[in-house]
C-alpha cells in the first residue's frame, strides 16, 4: 500500500511573543495539489503559522516538514529556494522598483550571472535578462493580465494592481507550494472574482499545492478543497467545507459573520 | 601602585565628561529619533563663548556662564526649529549628515572667529586639590567630576519623577498619544534640545579647564558613540556609566596599553570596544530590539 | 559591435570627441584644469562605489576614505617593494581593498541602520590606526613616495596621461554600475536597501548580497585609492580620514543617491566646490576685508551645502537635472503642439 506523502506537514508546532502564546502544539497536513484554507477570527494565528513555514519567526516548538524533509532548521531564503513561496499581507513589494523588476526578483534564484557578469553584462548576463523576460512575459505577465503596466513603478499603482503584481511575484520561481495570505483583502468585488478566477486557474493549469488564509468566507468555499480553523493558536476544526461549516465549534466563533451565507 | 590610581582618577573624570556630553545625545534621540553628530561642536562652541566673555569681554564668571548656557540654548533652539523641522520623517541618513553639516559650520564658524590655536581657560573652580591616601587629586579634576556627576543627578531626578520629564519620556516614547494627552510635543523637543545644548555646553567647559581649549575639542563629539553603544541609545543611566566606562578604559589603554602597540591607541580603543560589543549584541548593550512587523 | 540607433551613434561619437579634444581646448590654466579633471575622475569612481554601498544597497559607510587609502598604500607598497607594473598593481589594489571590505562588512549581518554606521566608523578609525602606526608597511605618518609607472616613457602623474587614462576607467566604472542595476546582483541590492525582510523571505540570501556590496563597493575604493597614489606620489594617512569619507558620502547625497549619474554629478560637485570658494574668497576679501581663513570658510560652505541640499532637495543634483530635462520635454511638446494645431 501506497502511503502517500503530504506535501507539508506541520507538526506540534508552538511560538511564544513574550506572555502571549500565538501558536499552541499545532498540526496539520496538507496533500499535493489541493487547495487548502486555514481560517479563523484576527489573532487567531493564522500568520504566525505562515510566519513560522516561511522563517520570518522561529518556533520555539515543533517541525515543519516539506516534501518528506525537516525544514525547521533552514534560514528564510533557504526555504524560499525549496519551492515554497508566499504573497504577503501587506504587500510587501520594493515600491520603488517597476512590476518587471519585481517580478523578476521573484526568480532570483533561477539566474546565475554574479557580480562580475554584471558589471560587463555585454554577453552572459544580457542574455539571461532577455531570456528571463520572454519567460516572465510568456508565463507570468500574460496570464495576470500585466503586461500593459510592466514599465510602471509598483508605487504608483493601486492596491488591486499590487496585490496582483505580489502574487505574480511569487508565481514567478514556479513553486511547488504557493501560500496566499489574504490576497482578497481590502478589494472590491470585481477584484475579488478575478483574484479567484485566478487562484482556481493556478490550481488546475499549473497543478501547485496553495495554502490560503482568507478571512472572505466566499472565496474560502469557493475554492478549497480542505479547511482548518484556527483559534486563540489553536486548531480547532479541520475537514471538507462543507463539513466545517455545518461544526457547531466554527459557526459559534464566527457569530454574526455572513458565514451562513457561503 | 600609584600610577594606576592617577589614571583612573583621570579616566573616571574625562568619562563623566564624555557622560554628560552623552546624555545631551541620548535626550534628543529618545525625544525625536534624530541622532546628533554636533553634539561635540556644541560643545565646543559653548566653551570657547564663555572664554569669551570671560576673558576677551571681562565679564565676571558667574554671569558669563549664564550667558554662555542662554547662547548655546538659543542654538539649539535655532538647530530644532529651522532646521530639523524641514527633515521630521527623512531617512537616518539624511539626519546624521545634517547634524554633520551643522558640525561643519560651527566648526568653520569657531576656526574663523577664534582661529586654530591653543587657549587656556580661564579657572573656575576654587583651587584646593585633595589628597586621597597619598595621591593628589588635582583640583580641577576634582571639580569636573563633582559637577559633572551633580548635573547627572539632577538630570536622572529631573526625568524620572517631574511632571515635564515624564512629559519628555511619554512624548519620545508615542508621540501622537502624547499630544492626544495634551502634551505639546513642539515644547517639548525645543526643551529636549535647550537641555542638551546646555549639557554639552557644560562638558565643553570641563573639558577645556582639564585640557586645554582648541577647536578641536569638537571631536569629542565621536567619542559619544562608543558610551551610547556601550549604554544603549534610549537609556540616561546607560549613558553615565557607559561614559566612565569609556573615561576609563582610554585612560588605562593610553597609560598601559598604547606605549606597546604604538601611535595613539586610546583614541580606537573605546570604538574597538563599540565594534566588539556590537558583534555580540547588535543593538547595544543595553539596547532594545525592536520588533520587526510583517 | 552594433549601434542601437545612429542617433546614439552620433552621442557617442560627439562624446569621444569632447573627451579627446577638451585638453586641447584649455588655453591658459591647462594643467590646473586637468588636475580638477583628473580629481573629480577618481572621486566618480570613489563616489560610485560608495552608491552602490548606499544608494543601491542601504548601508551607511562611513569608511570610504579608509578604503581608498588601504588601496593606495596596496599600490605603494606592490610598486616600490615589489616593482610590480600598474596593470597588476591597480586590478591588486581593488581586490585588497574588497577583501578588507568584506571583512570590514560582516557585522552588516546583524546590524541594521545607525549600529551598522557605527561599525563602519570603527572600521575607519581602526584603519587610520593602522595606517599611523603600522611603520614597516606604511611609513607612519611621513608616508610613502613612489616612482609612479610610465606609459608611453611618460610618467603617470603628468596631467595630461594621467587624464587620457582616468577618465576613461571613471566611464567604465559608471557604464559597470549601471550594468550591474540591470541584472540580477544589482536588482537584489536594491531589493535589500527597500525591505531587507521582505527581500530575505523571497529567496535572497541577504548577508551574501551585503558582502558582494561591500566587496564591489571596496573594489571601486581601492581602485580610486590606487589611481591617487599614482597620480599624488605620495601618500600619507592624512588623505585617508573621516573628513575625506565625510566628502564622499556629501558626493553620493548632493549628487543624488540611487541614481547612476549621481556619484559623477556629486563628485564634480564636490570637487569644485573648494575652488569655486577660493575664487570667491579672492574676489570678496578685498572689499570686504575678511580674515577669515580658507579653511575655516571651506568647513562653513561645505556644511551648508550639505544642509541645504538635504533641506530642499534631498533626491540630489539628479532630481534637479532630471527636473529640468521633464520641463523642457513639456515645453517642446507644448511647442510642438502650439506650431503644429490640435
Amino acid at each position: 500500500m501506497e502511503i502517500a506523502q503530504h506535501h507539508l506537514e506541520v507538526h506540534n508546532l508552538s511560538l511564544y511573543f513574550g506572555g502571549v502564546q500565538a501558536l499552541n502544539r499545532v498540526d496539520l497536513k496538507v496533500k499535493k495539489g489541493i487547495v487548502f484554507s486555514l481560517i479563523g477570527p484576527n489573532g487567531a494565528g493564522k500568520t504566525s503559522l505562515i510566519n513560522c513555514i516561511s522563517k520570518f519567526y522561529i518556533p520555539h516548538e515543533g517541525k515543519i516538514i516539506f516534501n518528506g524533509r525537516e525544514i525547521t532548521p533552514l534560514r528564510p531564503y533557504e526555504v524560499a529556494r525549496c519551492g515554497i513561496s508566499r504573497t504577503f499581507q501587506n504587500i510587501e513589494l520594493f515600491k520603488g522598483m517597476t512590476v518587471l523588476d519585481n517580478i523578476k526578483l521573484g526568480r532570483h534564484n533561477h539566474l546565475r550571472s554574479g557580480p562580475l557578469a554584471g558589471m560587463i553584462y555585454w554577453g552572459k548576463a544580457k542574455r539571461e535578462e532577455e531570456e528571463l523576460e520572454t519567460f516572465l512575459d510568456r508565463e507570468i505577465l500574460d496570464f495576470l493580465g500585466l503586461t500593459p503596466i510592466k514599465h510602471r513603478v509598483v508605487a504608483t499603482l493601486p492596491y488591486g494592481l499590487q496585490k496582483r503584481v505580489d502574487l505574480a511575484r511569487a508565481l514567478s520561481p514556479k513553486p511547488e507550494f504557493l501560500i496566499l495570505d489574504e490576497p482578497v483583502a481590502g478589494m472590491n468585488r470585481e477584484e475579488r472574482q478575478d483574484m479567484m478566477k485566478h487562484i482556481l486557474e493556478i490550481k488546475t493549469v499549473w497543478g501547485l499545492t496553495i495554502f490560503l488564509i482568507e478571512h472572505d468566507m466566499e472565496v474560502v468555499m469557493n475554492v478549497s478543497d480542505s479547511i482548518a480553523v484556527m483559534n486563540f493558536g489553536e486548531k480547532i476544526a479541520e475537514g471538507k467545507p462543507e463539513a466545517v461549516k455545518k461544526n457547531p465549534e466554527v459557526i459559534r466563533i464566527y457569530l454574526g459573520h455572513s458565514f451562513t451565507e457561503g | 601602585m600609584e600610577l594606576i590610581v592617577q589614571v583612573m582618577i583621570a579616566g573616571i573624570t574625562i568619562g563623566s565628561i564624555y557622560s554628560l556630553i552623552a546624555i545631551g545625545v541620548v535626550l534628543i534621540f529618545k525625544s525625536s529619533g534624530v541622532i546628533n553628530f554636533a553634539q561635540g561642536s556644541m560643545a565646543m562652541i559653548g566653551a570657547f563663548i564663555a572664554y569669551s566673555f570671560v576673558t576677551q569681554l571681562g565679564v565676571p564668571i558667574v554671569f558669563s556662564l549664564l550667558i554662555t548656557f542662554l547662547i548655546a540654548a538659543a542654538i539649539g533652539i535655532v538647530i530644532e526649529r529651522f532646521v530639523l523641522r524641514y527633515l521630521t520623517g527623512a531617512s537616518l541618513l539624511s539626519i546624521i549628515i545634517v547634524t554633520l553639516g551643522i558640525t561643519f559650520i560651527m566648526d568653520g564658524g569657531a576656526l574663523a572667529v577664534w582661529g586654530s590655536s591653543n587657549f587656556t581657560f580661564p579657572k573656575l573652580f576654587p583651587a584646593f586639590s585633595l589628597e586621597l591616601g597619598g595621591i593628589k587629586v588635582p583640583s580641577v579634576y576634582l571639580w569636573s567630576f563633582i559637577t559633572a556627576m551633580v548635573l547627572l543627578v539632577i538630570f536622572l531626578l529631573f526625568f524620572k519623577y517631574s511632571k515635564m520629564g515624564l512629559a519628555m519620556r511619554a512624548s519620545a516614547d508615542n508621540q501622537k498619544v502624547a499630544i492626544a494627552l495634551g502634551i505639546s510635543s513642539r515644547k517639548v523637543l525645543s526643551l529636549t534640545w535647550i537641555i542638551a545644548s546646555i549639557v554639552a555646553t557644560g562638558g565643553g567647559i570641563l573639558l577645556a579647564s582639564i585640557s586645554a581649549l582648541h577647536v578641536n575639542l569638537s571631536y569629542i563629539g565621536l567619542i559619544v558613540f562608543p558610551v551610547i553603544i556601550i549604554g544603549g541609545l534610549d537609556s540616561i543611566a546607560g549613558a553615565t556609566v557607559g561614559g566612565l566606562i569609556v573615561g576609563v578604559l582610554e585612560a588605562i589603554s593610553g597609560v598601559y596599553i598604547a606605549p606597546h602597540l604604538g601611535g595613539a591607541f586610546q583614541q580606537v580603543a573605546a570604538y574597538l570596544l563599540l565594534l566588539i560589543i556590537l558583534m555580540v549584541k547588535p543593538y547595544g548593550l543595553f539596547g532594545a530590539k525592536t520588533i520587526e512587523r510583517l | 559591435m552594433k549601434c542601437f540607433k545612429t542617433r546614439h551613434c552620433a552621442y557617442y561619437f560627439i562624446f569621444v570627441g569632447i573627451f579627446l579634444l577638451f585638453p586641447f581646448s584649455l588655453f591658459k590654466y591647462t594643467n590646473y584644469v586637468l588636475f580638477l579633471v583628473n580629481m573629480g575622475a577618481i572621486g566618480v569612481i570613489g563616489a560610485s562605489g560608495l552608491n552602490i554601498l548606499k544608494g543601491y544597497t542601504g548601508v551607511i559607510s562611513l569608511s570610504q576614505a579608509a578604503f581608498m587609502g588601504v588601496g593606495a598604500y596596496t599600490v605603494a607598497i606592490l610598486s616600490t617593494k615589489e616593482g610590480l607594473p600598474f596593470w597588476i598593481n591597480l586590478p591588486a589594489a581593488g581586490a585588497i581593498t574588497a577583501i578588507v571590505g568584506v571583512v570590514a562588512g560582516t557585522p552588516s549581518l546583524r546590524l541594521k541602520g545607525f549600529y551598522l554606521a557605527m561599525a563602519t566608523l570603527a572600521t575607519q578609525f581602526l584603519l587610520e590606526y593602522v595606517f599611523k602606526n603600522w611603520e614597516s608597511m606604511t611609513r607612519g605618518v611621513q608616508g610613502l613616495f613612489i616612482t609612479p609607472p610610465q606609459i608611453f616613457r611618460v610618467h603617470m602623474n603628468n596631467d595630461w596621461v594621467f587624464y587620457f587614462f582616468v577618465v576613461p576607467l571613471a566611464f567604465v566604472a559608471v557604464l559597470c554600475t549601471r550594468n550591474l542595476l540591470r541584472t540580477k546582483v544589482g536588482r537584489a541590492f536594491t531589493a535589500i536597501r527597500d525591505r531587507d525582510i521582505a527581500a530575505e523571505l523571497i529567496g535572497i540570501n541577504v548577508f551574501k548580497y551585503k558582502l558582494i556590496s561591500f566587496a564591489i563597493s571596496s573594489f571601486y575604493a581601492g581602485v580610486a585609492g590606487g589611481l591617487w597614489c599614482y597620480y599624488m606620489t605620495i601618500i600619507n594617512p592624512e588623505a585617508f580620514t573621516l573628513l575625506v569619507s565625510i566628502d564622499y558620502i556629501a558626493m553620493v547625497i548632493v549628487g543624488g543617491m540611487g541614481t547612476i549619474m549621481g556619484p559623477v554629478y556629486g563628485a564634480i560637485f564636490i570637487i569644485l566646490l573648494p575652488e569655486f570658494i577660493q575664487r570667491v574668497m579672492e574676489v570678496l576679501q578685498p572689499i570686504f576685508r575678511m580674515t577669515y581663513t580658507f579653511e575655516a570658510f571651506k568647513h562653513i560652505v561645505f556644511g551648508f551645502t550639505i544642509v541645504i541640499f538635504l533641506m530642499f532637495e534631498p533626491k540630489g543634483l539628479s532630481e534637479i537635472f532630471s527636473r529640468m530635462g521633464r520641463r523642457i520635454a513639456k515645453w517642446r511638446r507644448k511647442e510642438v503642439r502650439e506650431k503644429g494645431g490640435y
